[in-house]
């Protein structure tokens, strides 16, 4: 597969190199009435550096996915997207969302387009592309990902592996500078969850930050430089996949980790 | 089935007993559809029959002189209410789609509009629609601020304030049908509310809701026939003068017959529109 990431032209050697913090999460809290969901969360995303959120449902996962991208307010804390503070108030919150790019759970494609106008929705009407450029751009991706042949279709005329796929085209149009995915293969079916995670392996060997909540121990224990675990939302650990999944010291960390058996 | 070989046609005793019990069911069907027509039919004719008055109602209502006497005139009067129609439908349009994205904002600067759009979709469907014709037509001219206006411009403006509650209200459970994350999906490309709101809510929400629009504007179609009550000369003003000047009442017939031949064909889109989107879910949805 060519580059999904556009302009990016990652060598080999660049790729080991793990840059400036791009996403630096910092004291974060959030409470829903008396429950505290994120209590003072902080790590670091860095560049071309993919960290993998996981842990046990109700831990905080969705919730801090939601909070990088500006879809609930932190109750206290920072979180930094590059040099701004995406949790002040003053800045132009569209223009730090069109920054970021998330992939969901649902895919969520937008069911009364077709694949294309899902896909250059956000360069025509945010950045102001003409339709020839946003198409041009939509379809080198979606024939990288080798969906260009569906590229007039209705996302239910699509299964779910390929609707994710296009979901994730759909995120990378705009060159963001982070890619955020909450759990985007829980909603598969077992035989397509293999597509999608190949896909975002791609991503990760030409140079995307990522920052992914996920059940799927095994591609987080492959694929992730860091894993961060929650529990009771704090950050239990915080390590490289072999630290924190395959020898952990902490007995709770380990009886987590044992109850998914599968991961490798 | 493509792959070239022949289809085995050796169809077990089973199965062959299966289809003449399916044929024998459905021949049945048909039979007693057909005769309970039949039935349905000659009760309706007999009744008439032994009805003592049902010439004299024959020749009230159902008269091929007056009939063809009047025709004219009252379809002359039906082109004023399509003309109506086509103004009202427009306006009834922009006044709800306002109404309701006022409803479902959460600015607080609008929220004056709101507290106003929500009074108004409820006295509005709460008033009679024949009172709003009356208030309008009689009150706004009894104001003496534009002169004199049309009467058919006055109803249709009622028209067009009664509808628009109705059809905002329509409107906003539409909106509030799609799925939040559809929002968050919209939010999260970098899109403004308002964009969301016009590029990916209003457009599904449209088609969730388009089945019960539809119907609200069959329903507005023989509503126009009211604005006759405030003097303008459309179809039933028409019918109602020929009646007075001949003390038959066939005029109203053929006004009758002519709204419903102008509602038949969206009646029939109706259908059609809704099958295809029942037809439409059932196959969606997979995963």
């Amino acid at each position: 597969m060519a580059d999904l990431i556009a302009g990016a032209g990652y060598s080999e050697r660049e790729q080991r190199v793990v840059g400036e913090p791009v996403l630096r999460i910092d004291g974060v809290v959030k409470r829903f009435g008396d429950n505290v969901v994120l209590n003072h969360i902080s790590f670091d995303v860095r560049k071309h550096e993919t960290v993998a959120v996981l842990g046990p449902s109700g831990s905080g996962k969705s919730t801090l996915m939601k909070c990088v991208n500006l879809l609930e307010q932190v109750n206290d804390g920072q979180i930094w997207l590059g040099d701004t503070d995406i949790t002040d108030p003053h800045i132009d919150q569209d223009k730090t969302r069109a920054r970021i790019g998330v992939v969901f759970q649902q895919f969520n494609l937008f069911p009364h387009m077709r694949v294309i106008d899902n896909v250059t929705l956000a360069a025509r009407k945010v950045f102001g592309w003409d339709r020839a450029r946003a198409e041009e751009r939509a379809m080198e991706l979606l024939k990288r990902i080798g969906m260009d042949a569906k590229s007039r279709e209705f996302p239910d005329r699509l299964s779910g592996g390929q609707q994710q796929r296009v979901a994730i085209a759909r995120a990378l149009m705009m060159e963001p500078e982070l890619l955020l995915l909450d759990e985007i293969t829980s909603a598969l079916d077992p035989l397509l969850v293999g597509e999608v995670l190949e896909m975002v392996e791609e991503l990760k060997n030409q140079g995307a930050t990522i920052l992914m909540a996920t059940h799927e121990m095994g591609f987080a224990h492959r694929a992730a430089d860091r894993i961060v675990l929650l529990r009771r939302g704090k950050v239990a650990e915080n390590g490289t996949p072999h630290d924190v999944m395959d020898n952990p010291s902490d007995p709770e960390t380990r009886a987590f980790f044992h109850s998914y058996r599968d991961w490798n | 089935m493509s792959d070239g070989k022949p289809l085995d046609t050796e169809v077990s005793s089973i199965e062959q007993e299966r289809e003449a019990f399916r044929r024998h069911q459905s021949m049945r069907s048909v039979v007693v559809s057909l005769l309970s027509t039949v039935a349905f039919v000659m009760a309706v004719g007999v009744i008439l029959n032994v009805s003592p008055g049902w010439p004299r109602v024959r020749e009230m209502f159902f008269s091929p002189e007056y009939f063809a006497e009047s025709f004219p005139k009252v379809l002359d009067g039906l082109w004023l209410n399509m003309r109506v129609l086509v103004y009202a439908l427009v306006g009834t349009a922009v006044l709800g789609t306002l109404l309701a994205v006022v409803r479902i904002s959460k600015s607080p600067v609008l929220f004056p509009l709101r507290v106003l759009a929500r009074a108004y979709t409820t006295i509005m469907r709460g008033i009679p629609m024949l009172v709003v014709l009356y208030l309008i037509g009689f009150g706004i001219p009894g104001l003496g601020l534009f002169g004199r206006m049309d009467s058919a411009v006055l109803g249709t403006i009622a028209v067009i304030l009664s509808y628009s509650a109705y059809i905002a209200e329509v409107l906003r459970a539409g909106f509030e049908d799609v799925h939040p994350s559809q929002r968050a999906s919209a939010r999260s490309l970098g899109l403004t509310s308002g964009q969301t709101v016009r590029l990916v809510i209003i457009p599904q929400a449209l088609r969730k809701i388009a089945p019960a629009l539809m119907n609200d504007f069959i329903s507005m179609q023989k509503d126009v026939g009211l604005i006759s009550t405030l003097g303008a000369v459309d179809a039933v003003r028409a019918a109602q003068i020929a009646v007075a000047r001949s003390f038959n009442y066939t005029p109203y017939v053929v006004a009758s017959l002519l709204f419903i031949l102008m509602s038949i064909p969206f009646i029939i889109l109706n259908d059609w529109y809704t099958a295809r989107l029942r037809k439409r879910e059932q196959t969606s949805g997979m995963v």
